[in-house]
Formats: C-alpha cells, structure tokens, sequence
C-alpha cells in the first residue's frame, strides 16, 4: 500500500502517475473490502478507475497539445 | 499490527505532501493531493474496524452479529465522491493557468508575474 | 532539484515537523487496530434495521441520521461543478462540428454494449443502495461513466446529443434542490428537517427506508449529473480550439 502510494507522488510524468493512481486506487479498494467497507470500496472502484482519469488524461492532452504546436 | 497502520497512514500522508512541495506539475501536485488525502480513508476505516466483525450491512445476516463502526464509512464515502469534483476544480483552474501563463509549472508562474 | 524546490522544502520541513509530532502525539492515545468501541457506531448498529428497515447501515447514516452533513457535502460537490463550468465554460468558441469517427465496428459493438452494463450496474447500485452495498453516490458515478462511454465507443457528435448543457446543468440543480426539498417538506409538515415523512417500508425491498429513498435518487441524479457536466466541460475544452492566450 505505501509502495503504491509513494510511486504515485513520486512518478513525475503525469501520464505514467495516472496510470499508477488507478492501479493505487483498486489497491485501496481491495484494502477497503478487507476492512469490512464494501459501501466505500465501491466508490473507490467507480471513483478512481473513472473519474479521474478522465478529466487527468484530457487535462494533460490539453497541456501538451499546445506545447507541441509551439 | 497497531503501528504498522499508522505507519503507513502516517507515510502515504507524507509522501503526498512531499510530492506537492517538490512537484513540477500542477496536474502532478493534484494527483499528489489525493494520494494525501487517501490517507485519510485508510485511517478512518482502520479506526473504525473491529476483529472478527462484519460488515455494517444486515441483508442475510442476523441482527446483532458483531460489525464495523458504519460511521466512518459513511464519512469516507461520501468524501470519496466529492472529491471528484474538486480535484476537477483543481484541474481547470490548472488549465486555466496553463492558458494564461503557457506553463504549468508552478516555478515558472511565479517567475514571470514578476 | 532546482533551488527554488530546495526553497520550497526547507520553508516546508519545520511545518511537517511540527506536524508529525502532533500526529505522534495523536497516534499515542487512538484505540490499538481492531479494538474500536465507538458508542455512536456501536448503538447505529444496534437501532437502525428496526428504526429505519434499512439493511445497509451506512446508507442509512449517509441518508438519515446524518442526512444534514451529506447535504453539505452535496453543495460542495455543486459549487466545485460550477466552479469547473465557470472556469472552462468562459474561454470556448462555439463548436466546430469536428467529428472523429470510430474506426472499427467491434469497437463501436463492444463499446454500445458495455455503455448498456454499466448503466444498468450504476442504476442498480443507486436503487439497491438501502439494502445492499451501494446508494446514489456510488451509482450516480457509475451511470456518469457509463454515459460517457458513449463519446468513446461513437465519437464527438453522438456525445453531444447527451452532453448538452441545456440538457445537464437543470439536473444537476433539480438533484440538488430535491434534496433539500424533501427536507423543507418534513420541516412543512411540522417535523425536524429532513424527518424521516414517508413511512418506512419493509426492510430489504427496494422501498425500504420512507423519504431516504427519495433522498438516494436525488443524490443519484446530482451526482450523475455533475459528472456528466464535469466530463463535458473538460472534453469540450479539449476538442474545441480555444482562444489565443492573453
């Protein structure tokens, strides 16, 4: 669990950190299963395997289209 | 196990910190956030456990079998999905730096509103 | 590490020091791992299947004994949505019509039907959410995922027919004023806000739970809706050329 975590604050290429955060994301999922709160798992699981790559990925797109265009 | 916990509470609360201060990135610094505030999840729920017990949910189970405190979790939940939207107001408030200044790297926005 | 970085971490240190010791500190006293007896969460477990016949106690907090905080937390959840549309919102031309179509049709197949799982999923997520894992959050963010799908298995323009904010921004509204309505109407009829009115049904079926079900599917449709709208926002911003800088 820290592993993961420390790789995600740690990996500097947002587009790999994403990646890394989803991965993060269901291992917080499977943790909160073991602690007995499926409700949260759930959320977690739709939270972060969804919502936040999403607006990230288009985020980054958008930062980096401009940037090659220069 | 007592420690472990909030060891690694304590570390994936650091780390994310640490991110943030050494981050390069706005979109970095708002990944480094969540992973800050992951922390506090884990904490909540590891507080809120009990040995032995089941889930707080009574479908199939007899009423009174030993469960989890269904507080926290009610607590985390619905912080789990608010966070979603703020993280996107981060993010476009990122853009909208980026769109202004054509950086997102926090050093050098402040250099050049010098 | 630039200087600037190094600046930065050593104004930082003493701050986490200072932290790490309150959090030391406060680590001291908190209960040993799987030895918590909160009287609160012990006494909820206890009360709220005969109380309320609803079998997932967490929802019945979200909803019902702490039905005032998660209205909190869904105007946060609304004012960060308006943030967004106002920060993105401002700086788009009017569309271009550009359109990118997906090359394969398995693609478009598989990406249709998954579009049919998981919004059926995140319908029953939301509707199952007093009896089983599950409520309006957790759904209304599967439904949101689900639609989106839509602009990837078929592109920008079958997309904009659901991302219309016309569409979008009165639901998001209705979701978050139907949850304080129902808590007027309670204050309305003489009781404490958001008093439980309907009565309580039976205990495991899809109408257990009185006014909390209503207050799931209010929740169910903010949440899905603000979404939506966020997912909009930022894919418009994407695919539409913006302005010159300033």
């Amino acid at each position: 669990m820290a592993c993961a975590a420390t790789s995600v604050a740690l990996c500097l290429d947002p587009l790999r950190q994403i990646f890394l955060s989803g991965v993060y994301g269901l291992l917080l999922a499977v943790l909160f299963v073991v602690l007995q709160a499926p409700d949260v798992a759930l959320s977690m699981l739709v939270v972060s395997t969804v919502a936040y790559p999403l607006i990230v990925l288009i985020a980054i797109s958008r930062t980096r289209r401009e940037r090659g265009e220069e | 196990m007592t420690i472990l916990v909030y060891a690694v509470v304590a570390w994936v609360f650091a780390i994310g910190i640490y991110g943030a201060i050494v981050s390069r990135n706005l979109i970095h610094l708002a990944l480094c956030l969540t992973v800050t505030q992951s922390s506090t999840y884990i904490l909540l729920l590891a507080i809120g456990y009990k040995h032995g017990a089941g889930a707080p949910i009574f479908e199939d189970v007899k009423l009174g079998t030993a469960a989890v405190d269904p507080v926290v979790q009610s607590l985390t939940l619905t912080d789990v999905v608010v966070s979603v939207t703020v993280i996107a107001l981060i993010l476009a408030l990122a853009l909208d730096v980026h769109r202004q200044s054509d950086s997102i790297d926090p050093d050098e926005i402040s250099t050049l509103n010098r | 590490m630039s200087s600037r970085q190094r600046l930065r971490a050593w104004i930082a240190a003493p701050v986490l020091a200072l932290f790490a010791a309150i959090l030391g500190w406060g680590f001291a006293r908190a209960p040993a791992f799987g030895d918590f007896h909160g009287a609160y969460g012990d006494l909820l477990n206890r009360i709220a299947v005969p109380q309320r016949h609803t079998s997932n106690v967490v929802t019945a907090i979200v909803f019902d004994y702490r039905g005032f905080d998660t209205m909190g937390e869904e105007f946060i959840l609304f004012a960060s949505v308006v943030g967004v549309v106002l920060l993105l919102r401002a700086v788009r031309e009017p569309a271009t019509g550009q359109d990118d179509p997906v090359a394969s049709d398995a693609i478009r197949l598989f990406g249709i039907i998954m579009v049919a799982v998981i919004l059926v999923f995140g319908l029953w997520l939301a509707a199952f959410g007093l009896v089983t894992p599950g409520g309006g959050f957790q759904g209304g963010v599967a439904i949101a995922g689900g639609i989106v799908l839509v602009f990837l298995a078929s592109g920008y323009r079958a997309w904009r027919t659901f991302g219309r904010e016309r569409l979008l921004d009165p639901f998001e509204g209705l979701g978050a004023a139907s949850y304080a309505a129902v808590g007027l109407a309670a204050l309305i009829a003489g009781a404490p806000f958001l008093h439980n009115l309907l009565g309580l049904g039976v205990a495991g079926t899809l109408r257990s739970g009185g006014s909390m079900t209503l207050l799931n599917w209010a929740v169910a449709v903010e949440v899905a809706a603000a979404n939506l709208v966020l997912y909009t926002e930022f894919l418009e911003s994407y695919l539409v050329p913006h302005l010159p800088r300033r």
